[in-house]
């Protein structure tokens, strides 16, 4: 019974209590590129997490066999054929979302949720555990990013599901609702890049006051925020940083 | 040299790859404190960007050649991840100097999707090699330029405490991002 348990906290801890891009503050990219409308960022999310829970699954069989030494450029290699394979699959079955999303579909490769999780979770645990961090991490993401993407698109083209992408344009134009009187006075703006910086910026704004009335501190940028960390011969890497620094304060 | 001078305009200004297409965010938001840390990271970047092009357009080719141009994601990045491990080790032989200067920065540049962008962008577009090398020297520019001002901007925020509660720390940071990035759309058009 326990065991169920934690496997359950396993899989929600994902979502909201350690939601990787509104409390952990990983994988900024793709979350302000994709969120121009709801569709967009889900199908963004939806993407990541496949990859996510393939590589999750793969990463906690080969563990053992992978020589510690190595094995960042062995997770990469894993995490960069599922990429592949879901490239293929989008642009069979969702070409609407595979020319939207563009350049970020590869660069799935190096989010840093997916190799975070990798490097912290699945080598350390076993395959059903892994599997579920996965997909909770991924739901999380999924969500966040469809939160954003509605956000913005309600104020920036006044619509609500434009942009379905799969089952061809009519329909995606079936679902699409514009709204009256915002959908004849769009903010534009929002739907832009500096729209997609200042909604993300309140997002977090918002979670950070969760979090402070709850008594934990609000997470920063800094290397030790990144959960490439440990990974990228940081150790190394943060104390000559934390150096400079106290070479500048000196 | 026309066309090149519309490259760099177009990739520095217009196009910017962190204020415009959300590319290299992290290390924008995580390096951007203190001045010379974003010089640093910015020059490191460019250095590493030119490499990594001119190094991933022949294989590139060479892919499409043998009809197997889907690896390209796969291969691309371990050459990239291997460039900057073999640059480390080199500088650090060679040129000890520069290995001061940049080392701490590269091994962040590996997983920094700025660079594995440029390298498919520059495929993606249809440039050709001289072009993808001066595209990908303004991209990097460009993100030297948008930290180096972003850091300016950051010196400004810190200790000011009438910034409201919730928007302390990355908030305050990201809102100012998309001032800049509000900013950097007014050269829209200009190519």
């Amino acid at each position: 019974m326990k065991e169920k348990v934690n496997r359950l906290a396993v899989f929600t801890k994902g979502i909201i209590k350690e939601n990787p891009n509104l409390v952990l503050l990983l994988g900024t990219c793709p979350t302000l590129a994709t969120t121009s409308s709801a569709f967009n960022g889900m199908g963004m999310g939806i993407a990541a997490t496949v990859v996510l829970i393939c590589s999750n699954i793969v990463i906690s069989i080969l563990a053992k066999a992978i020589p510690d030494k190595v094995r960042i450029p062995c997770y990469i290699v894993v995490i960069a054929g599922f990429v592949t394979l879901v490239q293929f699959i989008v642009q069979a079955f969702a070409e609407p979302l595979y020319n939207s999303l563009g350049v970020f579909l590869p660069l799935i490769v190096v989010n840093c949720i997916i190799l975070g999780r990798a490097e912290m979770f699945a080598n350390k645990n076993g395959v059903l555990d892994s599997a579920l961090d996965g997909a909770g991490m991924g739901l999380g993401f999924t969500l966040s990013l469809t939160l954003i993407g509605a956000v913005r698109e309600i104020i920036g083209s006044g619509t609500i599901g434009s942009g379905f992408f799969l089952g061809g344009d009519e329909l995606a134009e079936k679902l699409t609702i514009a709204l009256p009187f915002i959908s004849e006075h769009p903010m534009m703006i929002v739907a832009l890049a500096p729209g997609g910086f200042f909604i993300y910026a309140c997002a977090i704004a918002v979670v950070n006051k969760i979090l402070t009335s709850k008594g934990k501190k609000p997470r920063e940028f800094s290397c030790q925020g990144c959960a490439l960390a440990s990974i990228c011969q940081q150790e190394k890497c943060i104390k000559e940083l934390d150096k400079l620094e106290k070479g500048a304060e000196n | 040299m026309g066309e090149y001078i519309t490259i760099l305009i177009g990739i520095i200004l217009v196009n910017n790859y962190v204020l415009a297409q959300f590319l290299g965010i992290c290390p924008f938001l995580g390096v951007s404190k203190k001045l010379d840390s974003a010089v640093g990271m910015g020059v490191a970047v460019i250095f590493v960007m030119v490499l990594a092009t001119a190094a991933t357009y022949p294989i590139q080719m060479l892919l499409n050649d043998l009809n197997i141009g889907y690896l390209q994601t796969i291969v691309f990045i371990l050459i990239i991840a291997a460039l900057v491990q073999f640059v480390e080790m080199a500088l650090k032989k060679f040129i000890p100097s520069l290995h001061k200067a940049l080392g701490v920065y590269l091994p962040l540049i590996t997983t920094n999707c700025a660079v594995l962008g440029v390298c498919i962008n520059n495929i993606d577009s249809g440039y050709n090699y001289m072009q993808s090398l001066v595209n990908s020297f303004g991209a990097g520019v460009g993100f030297l330029l948008a930290m180096v001002i972003f850091s300016g901007m950051r010196s400004k925020l810190e200790g000011n405490d009438k910034i409201p509660a919730p928007f302390q720390g990355v908030p305050i940071t990201m809102t100012s991002a998309a001032i800049l990035s509000l900013a950097f759309m007014g050269f829209g058009g200009l190519v």
